[in-house]
């Protein structure tokens, strides 16, 4: 198996099946529309099955980048075309290549308008993601970062709702500001290390005084990613105008890129710089959990309140990934991938009623669960799990985070707690709106519960969801390895500069 | 000496004497015998990439050290070739549809590119003059082609009295350096201005004002800001084809004479000339940014559009270094490519026979016309530099030189005025794929417009996969020039 190269074949086979939708795929918009769909859901499905390879063949003993690919690329420059993966990346691409299939099929039938481009899209996006996870090589993770940016433009501005081209370019011009930015630090790290190979990278040492700017750089890009308060005010704007499968794409895997970037670049590569940042990143994290919690409890518009609550569980993220320590760590990781599953699975269910009645105000909801009881069991399930309920996966990624930062900072550790708090006080009062209460709108008299495709899109994630709860070692396993090898340089790297070797040069002088 | 003289000259001496013959052709025959005389030239010059890419290669000084051939030069030639034989493929259909058919127009083209291949050539400050004005007059002419069009007319008028000030001050400067230096050619002139910083002094005063005088001409002939003011009036008045040509081929020859100018007998005094570079491409970048949010005239944005990809462009000649000269190239290849393919959909713009310059009549374009929009998105998105598209690459290449040369502000600022950029870009991908389709553009548009946006918008999309040769040239030419 050494020499297959499963990661280019998992990240270029989408855009492979995009290619032949639009060179074979010919004809009206009404006869393109059943093939375009069929050859997206087995496109992507294929790739989800080719991709188990990697959950499967993963060596969890070792923190060394597997899968290794590598080929010239950019002449000259000693830029190449390297891929490969670690327990870091593994199961975001795993994560990326379960939802991309699930998307397509709750899009099957919401989507009417331009089906052909729309599956396209979508596997470009695959394509793009599952490639920025991969990348070994700094230029060809930016490439793949910011060509993101493309495909989810389009698929908010074509397909989304009334207010679609505002959010659109809010949300190209927001990202694209940072990631220009974290191209010149990238730059400026080729000229220092004289490579953009991320192993080589992660082995130098920059400067000080470097460290600070790059680390600002990388800062500004991912920050707008995760996103961070207060540079995460084009977030509600896109969620609530996208398409259901954009918003889950967007929850559940884009906002990760910006995390992934710290755990990436900024913590290995920056050591010096991300210890000096560290309470600026405590403050933002914090004011996120509170802030977005207290925001979401007021909004009006389920998606929206959904995207709030995003923005305070990327809190949740930010806050563990600086702790410094296993558990912080280990627990932002396992955050990202539980809210890209929970919060996937809240758009869908809020997708699942906008279908059926086209508002996403919560006030034209009441009291569904007379008519829709599975679809309520579901909601509860997700619901809950956002809150962070023992037994599914919501719980794990936060506990293991205040356990972390409960050994840094005990006043920390409340406030990141009283968020918590504050999650269960706005998911519940959506719950209770939606539905409780007694059904007398006559708009929602005939609405009739969860089809069958829609439990199929359901259903992996509630086993997942449970999984990650009752038994989260075998996902813990993956990255606990690399976690611990990062912490090591990390620490490593902060005791040599904080005049260790000065002591012992002492000694030896003595 | 002489025939080694001539093979060196070749492709121009080819271009002039195939130039002349075909006017003779069309003087003989007639307008209606423009269509052949469109046909032969574009032949002409796919004949001569071809005599420069593969044919026999006379590298050196010609003509008493007036004119030089190198592989830059060759490089540069090459470009300058593809967009006016794209330029002249794509006008055709134009000219037969305006009802506007005239041999002399290829003909002024040809001359046109012959006196950008001498400036790229050129080894001496006459020589570069004349190239620069052979060039200038047939552009003047060609602006304003449309003799019954105010418009045109109008064009022409301005770019003639604006060219022809900015040709003084070429002239002015260029004796003002003969005066203080004491000789015009290249490399005489490095050679004296090494000898004065060995002695340890400075250049004198005569000749910084002298190549303050001399960049100035240059940055009007670019559309440099603040030299820029003709090139949205000109872009808009002259017939579309005519401003897809001025939007390249003349840009990349200016751009290759001023790299060879500032790179060679002037790279003694980088630390001076440096500074004005840089304010020039920052003003030229934050300038092409802003101005063109507000234009409604799809030829005018171009036209600012163009003014910031030469601030982007002079990035990498601010850098002053091997690596800048390379960034350069880099961009201004692929430059070439985007601008032509951008042109090619502005000249599908045709709604029942009239042509139409809106970017309000985009609306709806994916609807229409699914694979013209996808071209045009692509270049779109290109142009904001977005990657993997190939103009990602171009602006990495000329950022990595600035960074490299301790350049940080201007790289902050250009990566931030791309930001501002993007935002117009955006604005027409916008409209094609967003709103809801007005009136559709004719069909079909012809077999060179569907060979030429297919050629564009496949090397466009697909430079990621394979950039090795385009960068390899590219670096090939830089190490050329500072070899010479």
């Amino acid at each position: 198996m050494s020499d297959f190269p499963i990661l280019s074949m998992v990240t270029f086979l989408p855009l492979l099946g995009a290619g032949i939708i639009l060179a074979f795929n010919r004809g009206t918009p009404e006869e393109t529309a059943a093939p375009a769909r069929y050859m997206a859901l087995w496109t992507s499905l294929i790739t989800f099955l080719l991709s188990l390879f990697l959950w499967f063949d993963f060596d969890r003993g070792t923190a060394e980048f597997q899968f290794v690919e590598q080929a010239d690329w950019l002449p000259g420059f000693n830029i190449s075309y390297h891929m490969g993966v670690d327990g870091i990346s593994v199961l975001f691409v795993l994560l990326t290549t379960l939802l991309t299939p699930l998307c397509v099929i709750c899009s099957w039938t919401a989507i009417q308008n331009r089906v052909k481009e729309y599956m396209i899209a979508f596997l470009v996006l695959e394509t793009l993601m599952i490639g920025m996870f991969c990348a070994l090589d700094f230029v060809l993770f930016y490439m793949f970062y910011e060509a993101v940016l493309i495909p989810m433009f389009l698929i908010i501005g074509i397909w989304g709702g009334p207010r679609r081209v505002y959010s659109a370019f809010k949300f190209f011009l927001f990202t694209l500001t940072g990631s220009v930015l974290l191209l010149l630090a990238l730059l400026a790290m080729y000229f220092e290390a004289g490579t953009t190979d991320i192993p080589t990278l992660l082995a130098y040492s920059f400067p000080r005084e470097m460290q600070i700017w790059l680390w600002l750089a990388l800062f500004a890009s991912f920050a707008v990613k995760v996103p961070m308060w207060p540079v995460h005010t084009w977030l509600p704007d896109a969620h609530v105008e996208a398409p259901t499968a954009g918003s889950v794409m967007l929850a559940a895997v884009l906002l990760k890129m910006g995390g992934y970037g710290f755990f990436r670049f900024s913590l290995p590569m920056l050591p010096e710089a991300s210890e000096f940042f560290t309470p600026f990143i405590y403050t933002l994290s914090i004011v996120a959990i509170i802030y977005t919690s207290l925001v979401a409890l007021a909004q009006e518009d389920m998606k929206k309140l959904i995207a709030y609550s995003s923005i305070a569980h990327m809190g949740f993220v930010t806050l563990g990934a600086f702790t410094g320590n296993q558990q912080g760590l280990e627990g932002a990781l396992f955050q990202m991938l539980s809210h890209g599953v929970i919060s996937a699975a809240l758009f869908l269910i809020v997708g699942v009623i906008y279908d059926r009645v086209h508002t996403r105000e919560i006030a034209d909801y009441e009291g569904l669960v007379e008519r829709m009881p599975a679809y309520s069991v579901v909601f509860m399930i997700f619901m809950l799990a956002s809150v962070g309920l023992p037994g599914t996966g919501g719980f794990v990624g936060e506990f293991l985070i205040l356990v972390g930062v409960f050994q840094v900072n005990t006043w920390l550790a409340l406030l990141a707690a009283s968020g918590m708090v504050l999650g269960a006080a706005y998911m519940l009062y959506l719950y209770r709106r939606i539905i409780f209460g007694t059904l007398t709108k006559d708009s929602l008299k005939s609405i009739l519960d969860m089809n069958r495709r829609e439990a199929l899109v359901f259903a992996p994630l509630v086993v997942l969801v449970f999984w990650m709860g009752i038994y989260p070692m075998s996902f813990l396993d993956f990255m606990s390895v690399s976690v611990s090898n990062l912490i090591e340089n990390y620490q490593g790297a902060l005791a040599a500069a904080d005049g260790v070797p000065n002591l012992v040069s002492l000694g030896a002088a003595q | 000496m002489i025939p080694l003289d001539l093979i060196t000259a070749l492709p121009e001496l080819l271009l002039a004497c195939l130039a002349m013959a075909l006017l003779m052709f069309g003087v003989f025959r007639g307008d209606g015998a423009t269509p052949m005389v469109l046909l032969l030239s574009v032949v002409t010059l796919v004949v001569l990439i071809g005599l420069i890419a593969l044919g026999p290669r006379g590298e050196g000084v010609a003509f008493d050290g007036l004119f030089i051939s190198d592989f830059y030069g060759d490089f540069m030639k090459v470009l300058v070739l593809v967009g006016s034989a794209t330029a002249m493929a794509m006008s055709l259909r134009y000219f037969e549809a305006e009802g506007v058919v005239r041999f002399e127009y290829p003909i002024l083209m040809l001359f046109a590119t012959l006196g950008m291949m001498m400036m790229i050539s050129a080894n001496d400050l006459i020589a570069l003059y004349l190239g620069l004005e052979l060039q200038s007059l047939s552009l003047y002419v060609i602006a304003a082609i449309r003799r019954d069009s105010l418009r045109s007319t109008e064009a022409g008028l301005k770019y003639f009295v604006l060219g022809a000030l900015s040709s003084g001050m070429l002239l002015y400067g260029a004796s003002l350096i003969y005066g203080f230096a004491g000789t015009t050619n290249f490399e005489t002139l490095a050679d004296v201005f090494a000898e004065l910083t060995a002695a340890g002094h400075g250049p004198s005063l005569g000749v910084i004002v002298g190549l303050v005088f001399l960049l100035s001409g240059l940055a009007f002939k670019i559309s440099a800001v603040p030299f820029h003011m003709w090139t949205p009036d000109v872009y808009e008045g002259a017939p579309t084809p005519i401003a897809a040509f001025f939007a390249t081929a003349p840009k990349i020859a200016a751009i290759a004479l001023l790299a060879r100018i500032m790179m060679g007998p002037f790279i003694e005094f980088v630390a001076q000339w440096q500074q004005i570079v840089v304010v020039i491409s920052i003003a030229s970048m934050v300038l092409g940014a802003f101005a063109a949010i507000y234009q409604t005239n799809i030829k005018r944005l171009m036209a600012y559009s163009s003014i910031g990809h030469v601030g982007f462009a002079l990035v990498g000649l601010a850098a002053g270094t091997e690596e800048g000269l390379r960034g350069l190239i880099v961009y201004m290849s692929i430059y070439v490519i985007m601008n032509l393919g951008t042109w090619g959909c502005i000249l599908c713009m045709r709604q029942k026979g009239v042509m139409v310059e809106g970017i309000e009549d985009l609306k709806g374009l994916s609807k229409n016309h699914p694979m013209m929009a996808l071209a045009l998105g692509i270049f779109m998105f290109s142009m904001a530099g977005i990657p993997p598209l190939a103009g990602f690459f171009g602006k990495l290449y000329v950022f990595l030189a600035a960074i490299e040369a301790g350049l940080y502000a201007l790289a902050v600022i250009g990566v931030l005025s791309s930001v501002v950029g993007a935002f117009y870009y955006l604005r027409i991908v916008k409209l094609m794929y967003f709103d809801e389709p007005v009136e559709a553009f004719d069909t079909p548009i012809g077999r060179e417009m569907t060979v030429v946006l297919t050629g564009t918008s496949l090397l466009v999309l697909l430079f990621f996969v394979v950039p090795g040769p385009v960068i390899r040239g590219a670096a090939a030419a830089a190490a050329a020039l500072f070899a010479g």
